[in-house]
């Protein structure tokens, strides 16, 4: 569901993969936390969602303000088209920030290519 | 089809709120952007687009809205007023005012008219567009902006910016939401089956910080602004699932804090609940306020009781702009209970019977008074006096319905100056003062067309074009003057205008050319400056659209007499005229003097004697049997005697009233004085219509027939028999 990657010890990277729902979102809490509490900063990797709920976004706020309240960067990547529609429709997208709406544009391009 | 009477209030009620929004216009077209204007503009359009709606006046409906919705713009500040729009909305108010006349008078308009709303509704909508644009930069914008940690009241403040015709849902999930198996946002795809989202903010402030956090739990809350034409119990009933353990809000469209206060201010009903309040208002079901009541009862065990809109505001159902608005609301209802609330509207007919009855208990009430004395009962005649006191009193309070101050019809030239100074080209400003003088409702119907005719007169003619004035050293702005006051039981209208004044030897000029007076014939300026109401009489040297056509002031005068009025004329030329107008208070029953002239008894106005003096006083008169000699006065006099040809000796001590009208003073004789008696004029028949002296008659306590002295048709008459001596005297010497 996750696999975490670890490039460098400074930025890691954690894939999620499949469901970010309220079926795993206990499970993912914490991997997320975990994932946070070894780095300063923390990119996600959002292409291989393929189901996302409430929940799920909930979850990502969490991460997202714990960051900023460790004073630590996460960074959402490559949002695939279900988490896009998701943060669409929530209205959220400005919350997550710039690298969003980067990611959003790159997607989109990518779409259309 | 519409029952007449709800059809006939809703006329009613549009040309009134017509009436406040052109006020409302043509204040907002002068002068910058005041809310309140703009809000009050919008107010009526929104008032006669919600009754059309709720009478199926679809074409009403469709116009209005136009309006309403570029006004909401101007409104929440995205379009801004400017003078062009203003004069758009005046071209829409008045197209709106022919579709109300068409709907009074159950016609269709006329293609050309429906050709002309849709221009002006295209013309409209350009405006709504403009805004869409910006709209669409918000939008984006707001997508960047941290919106998440704005309040729930900061977030009625957006919801501004949005258009009126949506749906406002606040939706806090329970906990369980999602152990029970649900996703708040399948509801929100589910809204989309109803209509369309229009705009969707997720609130996230609930979500505990990490290590509190509970993944299963739902912390999640939606505000959602939402079209559709579904009814509120259908967006409800979406929410079904979810409802025993979810804070739901549904506020139907105009559901704005703004609106709320708005709506709470109008409404009139006293004390009621702020709950209830809010019900009526839409903000609450009565679904949800049994929900309130239950919380705050709940509360109630431990704390004393709060006020419901404390408890609204916590529970962010309602921002707390609209809970002040009602609480405050409730504190002003009494004082509203005074003021509009409390009027009523009244057939005319009915207040004319009234005034009719009371003028029989007039007469009534001095029979009886007259019996009481002659039957010298003491006690009686005490009864009687007290009587006559309240008969009195009725009598003023009657006519006090009647009425209505002079502000409404001299509100109405703000827009003819409007208007007739762009025809004309001309900038005129007008200046009203005396608006709040009061008179009698039947004269200020009658007097708005003549006066219409002196002001467009004063505009056309009298002040002259921008480069005119310029030449002559005066403001390139023309001023016009609307003034009100009372003055010895009439009240006066003053129309003046800073002008080119009148022309002497012009008008002297034409009305000899058309034979009104002879050549040779010597005239004060007045008398010549008067002789513009003379029939056929136009000093126009160009026919315009708006006067000159040589009809008008003859006929003004007329309007004017038939009230029982005067019209007279002041001119300095190069600086202006001013037109006054001297009408009678009321028409119907007045304070009368009575007085003696042999067996015959007249009734002069009270509000015109200045004085009584016996004429004994004087030793001799020292004009020729015309003149007295008043304190160094000179005071022209008639007898009543000689003047009405009444038969019977001289008596020994004759007086004279001294009676005043307009800047003329003049004495009358009379044999005996009797006192104040309360008149009910009565016309005389046609056959009287010549006797410029008698203005009327009454019916004494006695049964007797008194009558009425005409004064200024009196003076008048006295004037024109001098003239007429003096000319006889001047021919004779030549």
């Amino acid at each position: 569901m996750a696999k975490l990657e670890n490039k460098e010890m400074q930025i890691s990277r954690i894939a999620i993969e499949g469901e970010l729902t309220i079926y795993t979102a206990l499970e993912l809490k914490d991997k997320l936390l975990t994932g946070l509490s070894a780095t300063e900063e923390l990119e996600l990797d959002l292409s291989d969602v393929g189901e996302i709920d409430a929940a799920g976004l909930q979850l990502l706020v969490m991460i997202k303000q714990e960051a900023a309240v460790l004073g630590k960067v996460v960074r959402f990547t490559r949002h695939s088209p279900v988490v896009l529609d998701l943060l669409d429709l929530s209205g959220l997208a400005g919350f997550f920030g710039d690298p969003l709406l980067f990611v959003y544009k790159s997607t989109h391009e990518g779409k259309s290519a | 089809m519409i029952p007449d009477e709800y059809l006939q209030t809703f006329v009613v009620e549009c040309r009134e709120l017509l009436e406040e929004m052109e006020e409302a216009l043509l204040i907002v077209e002068q002068a910058a952007e005041d809310p309140e204007v703009i809000n009050a503009i919008f107010r009526a359009a929104h008032t006669i687009k919600g009754s059309a709606g709720m009478f199926g006046i679809d074409h009403v409906v469709e116009f209005t809205h136009a309006a309403e919705s570029v006004l909401d713009r101007v409104r929440s500040g995205d379009v801004s007023m400017s003078s062009v729009l203003a004069a758009l909305f005046i071209e829409a108010h008045d197209h709106l005012k022919e579709l109300i006349s068409h709907v009074a008078e159950g016609s269709h308009p006329a293609d050309a008219l429906n050709k002309h709303g849709k221009s002006l509704i295209a013309q409209l909508e350009a405006y709504l567009n403009e805004r869409s644009g910006t709209e669409a930069e918000q939008l984006a914008n707001s997508g960047e902006m941290p919106t998440v940690s704005e309040s729930r009241v900061e977030r009625e403040h957006s919801d501004s910016i949005v258009g009126t015709d949506l749906w406002h849902i606040s939706l806090r999930f329970g906990p369980d939401v999602f152990r029970n198996g649900m996703d708040p946002f399948s509801f929100v795809r589910c809204l989309s089956s109803l209509g369309s989202v229009m705009e969707l903010v997720t609130i996230i402030d609930a979500i505990p910080p990490a290590e509190e956090m509970d993944p299963e739990t739902c912390y999640l809350g939606f505000e959602i602004s939402f079209s559709s034409d579904a009814d509120k119990i259908a967006i409800e009933n979406i929410f079904n699932f979810v409802r025993s353990d979810c804070l739901i809000r549904i506020l139907p469209p105009r559901s704005k804090a703004s609106e709320y206060q708005r709506l709470i201010q109008e409404l009139p009903e006293q004390e009621m609940l702020l709950g209830e309040i809010l019900v009526k208002c839409g903000t609450l079901t009565p679904e949800e306020l049994d929900n309130i009541l239950r919380i705050q009862s709940e509360h109630g065990d431990d704390e004393p009781q709060r006020p419901i809109g404390e408890v609204l505001v916590e529970q962010q159902m309602v921002s707390s702009p609209v809970v002040e608005a009602a609480l405050e609301k409730q504190k002003q209802v009494k004082e509203n209970k005074r003021g509009e609330a409390n009027l009523i509207r009244v057939d005319a007919d009915k207040l004319d019977e009234l005034i009719n009855l009371v003028g029989e208990l007039i007469i009534a009430g001095a029979g009886t008074n007259l019996i009481a004395q002659s039957a010298g009962m003491a006690d009686l005649i005490e009864s009687t006096a007290t009587l006559s006191r309240l008969v009195e009193e009725v009598r003023d309070s009657a006519l006090a319905l009647r009425m209505v101050q002079i502000g409404a019809t001299f509100n109405r030239f703000t827009r003819v100056v409007r208007d007739v100074s762009k025809e004309l080209g001309k900038d005129i400003d007008l200046i009203i003062s005396g608006a709040d003088t009061e008179l009698d409702k039947t004269v200020v119907e009658k007097i708005g067309d003549p006066l219409t005719h002196l002001v467009r007169n004063s505009m056309d003619h009298g002040i002259e074009s921008a480069e005119l004035r310029i030449a002559r050293g005066k403001p390139a702005k023309g001023t016009l003057k609307l003034n009100a006051y009372h003055d010895a039981g009439s009240i006066v209208i003053e129309v003046s205008d800073d002008g080119g004044g009148l022309n002497k030897e012009k008008i002297l000029n034409k009305a000899i050319e058309r034979g009104l007076v002879s050549e040779g014939v010597n005239l004060t300026d007045k008398e010549i400056y008067n002789l513009i109401f003379e029939a056929g009489f136009s000093t126009a040297d160009t026919v315009s659209n708006l006067s000159g056509r040589g009809v008008g002031m003859d006929v003004v005068r007329s309007n004017i007499q038939a009230l029982r009025g005067t019209v007279n004329l002041d001119s300095i030329e190069g600086q202006g005229s001013t037109i006054r107008i001297r009408l009678p208070l009321t028409l119907a029953i007045i304070d009368g003097f009575m007085v003696g002239i042999g067996s015959a008894v007249y009734v002069i106005p009270l509000d015109m004697v200045v004085e009584c003096v016996e004429l004994g006083a004087w030793a001799s008169d020292e004009g020729d049997g015309q003149y007295l000699n008043l304190r160094g006065e000179v005071l022209p006099y008639r007898r009543l005697r000689d003047h009405f040809d009444i038969e019977g000796d001289i008596v020994q001590r004759e007086n004279i009233v001294v009676v005043r009208y307009g800047e003329h003073k003049a004495g009358l004789v009379v044999d005996k004085l009797m006192g104040e008696f309360q008149t009910v004029i009565k016309p005389l028949g046609k056959l009287f219509k010549s006797e410029k002296s008698i203005g009327g008659f009454t019916i004494l306590g006695s049964g007797e027939v008194a009558l009425i002295v005409d004064v200024p048709g009196l003076m008048g008459q006295i004037e024109h028999e001098r003239e007429a001596g003096e000319m006889t005297v001047v021919a004779a010497s030549k």
